[in-house]
């Protein structure tokens, strides 16, 4: 008996916890965003300590850990939206096309461009859904109106909802359901053509359905994206990120591989928290 | 079936329970009583009023009011004058001080939040709001009339005006304060300059709540009497020069009702049915469009 159960299960994919990890394809060595000796600062509470950290071109970071470990921190130095926030400091590398991202002379706009966002909440605008995808279109191009068309169609194309507004372009967009408004901002975050698309916890407010599609789309959009998604859902990042990182306390404890770190994770603290003895 | 037993709970004494829930009843009805019977005395004085005004300004509403201008006693003569007056005056102050209050409410939600200079300026539009209304009066008085040599529209204009600010800066602000934090950074996280997200996303977010706000200030400035006195003063003569004093139907009212003419004191009727009606009217629709935004 106990010969066959070990025959029938595949070794090296099913984990801790029986998280199923993708396939354990190796990683991209070219990087897109490499974090260096990374510290963030909430005033004198020392929020991120010194990661070490690199996101591979076009592949999927998965960050998890427990409430206030720093995964969402870490995601929102790399497009600098503390920078809003006085008293919000960073230290150390960002780098990011031969530049650091957290120097003080960086250009937001033109940054915020490079490095899109996904919002734990759907944050549609009060406007026409077409207008939702030009708003950000416009920020940094001038397209005529034929070419904007395109471009309006090739995002919503991309982020899976063509199909359900190609006729209602031009009504409201805070009458799409949850899971609608979620995909209708994804088109906005790349149809200004970023090259990393940060998600930070992007299902936690939607039903199963509308996860399951979001996570199919993550998959589908890090043929042309590099994507970090920050989740509390550890079968999530099992079932979406080729590499994963697990932070603890403003600590990276652990990156590796998807299905090394679900599998056969080094650090005993990854162990504890992917079978749930804590977090 | 049978075997089912019902746990005994604690053992209480059935007469103090019983004493216990008749006094509470008794409380009960008599804070009802009392909530009832001040609600009926409100209702009854603000009925008494309406049934007046109703009834006084009906009798006295013709087509006159409204094509006439102001006449000596005894003979024919309306409202036209203070009505356009009236007009004139509210919009103008509305359109001079809602700009004005919407940059300082868009300033104090969107880049002083937690400042001291925010906080001072939120202190004393906060104090306008609630400044007597003869004292911006007595204001513009000082400021443009003495200086100018004479009562004027526009000395009224800036007195409804300086009426009108602080209360746009508070709904402008509360609006803005209840756009949600995150789509102020999905605005931003799309490469957005920060004077992008107001204009296009922020106030469009808070514009019916901002629309319902200046509709309650033109309710307010109409029916305002005391600022007018000091500044516009009042014309019995059709004039719609804002450099000259101009009419305008509370001032009227004000004179009207204290003269001894009966049909200058059925005039003061037929204006502040007017108003009040305007007035209703701005409310329903401010209302209505706070709603429709929910």
């Amino acid at each position: 008996m106990s010969q066959t159960s070990e025959v029938t299960k595949p070794a090296g994919t099913t984990g801790f916890g029986g998280l199923q990890a993708r396939s354990g394809a190796a990683l991209n060595t070219v990087v897109r965003v490499a974090i260096r000796n990374l510290d963030f600062f909430y005033g004198d509470n020392r929020a991120l300590k010194a990661i070490n950290l690199d996101l591979p071109d076009r592949q999927v970071t998965g960050m998890i850990g427990p409430s206030g470990c720093g995964k969402s921190t870490l995601l929102r130095v790399l497009n600098r939206m503390y920078s809003l926030y006085p008293g919000q400091r960073a230290e150390g590398e960002v780098m990011m096309d031969g530049r650091n991202v957290i120097a003080p002379d960086m250009d937001l706009n033109e940054l915020r461009a490079k490095v899109g966002m996904v919002f734990q909440k759907p944050t549609p605008f009060p406007m026409t859904i077409r207008e939702n995808i030009a708003f950000g279109v416009r920020l940094h191009e001038r397209l005529p109106k034929n070419r904007m068309d395109e471009r309006i169609e090739w995002a919503l194309t991309r982020a899976a909802i063509w199909g359900e507004v190609k006729d209602r372009l031009d009504t409201s967009a805070m009458g799409l359901s949850g899971g609608q408004q979620q995909r209708l901002c994804i088109a906005r975050t790349i149809a200004v053509r970023p090259e990393v698309i940060l998600f930070d916890e992007p299902t936690s407010a939607l039903d199963p359905i509308s996860t399951l599609k979001i996570e199919e789309l993550i998959d589908e959009l890090k043929r042309d994206f590099t994507i970090a998604i920050v989740t509390h859902n550890m079968q999530q990042a099992a079932r979406c990120a080729d590499q994963v990182a697990f932070f603890y306390l403003g600590e990276l404890v652990e990156v590796a591989p998807a299905a090394q770190l679900f599998t056969a994770p080094r650090e005993k603290r990854t162990q504890e928290y992917i079978t749930g003895r804590f977090g | 079936m049978s075997a089912t037993t019902i746990a005994p709970g604690p053992v209480k004494d059935a007469a103090v329970a019983l004493a216990l829930g008749r006094r509470r009843r008794r409380t009960d009805r008599m804070v009802r009583a009392l909530c009832l019977g001040a609600t009926l005395l409100g209702l009854a004085f603000l009925a008494s009023i309406l049934l007046t005004l109703t009834w006084r300004g009906f009798e006295a509403m013709s087509l006159r009011v409204f094509t006439m201008v102001t006449a000596p006693p005894g003979s024919e003569g309306g409202l036209l004058n203070a009505i356009v007056g009236s007009l004139i005056q509210a919009l103008m102050g509305t359109a001079i001080g809602t700009p004005i209050g919407m940059l300082v409410g868009t300033y104090l939600a969107e880049y002083a939040r937690g400042s001291k200079l925010g906080n001072a300026v939120r202190f004393v539009s906060d104090i306008l709001l609630s400044a007597p209304s003869i004292l911006i009066g007595l204001f513009v008085y000082q400021l443009m009339v003495l200086p100018f040599g004479g009562f004027s529209g526009w000395a009224g204009v800036a007195a409804l005006a300086i009426i009108v600010i602080p209360i746009v800066v508070r709904t402008t602000e509360d609006m803005l304060q209840l756009i949600p934090n995150t789509l102020r950074e999905a605005v931003i996280g799309l490469g957005a300059p920060k004077w992008r997200m107001i204009v296009l996303v922020c106030w469009r977010a808070a514009m019916s709540g901002i629309i319902t706000g200046v509709l309650l200030a033109v309710a307010r400035v109409a029916g305002e009497t005391a600022p007018l006195l000091f500044t516009s003063l009042g014309n019995n003569a059709w004039s719609t020069d804002l450099s000259k004093p101009m009419s305008s139907l509370p001032v009227t009212i004000y004179s009207f009702a204290g003269s001894p003419f009966e049909d200058w004191i059925a005039l003061a009727w037929a204006g502040a049915l007017l108003i009040t009606l305007g007035v209703l009217g701005l409310n329903i629709l401010a209302r209505s469009l706070l709603r429709s935004r929910i």
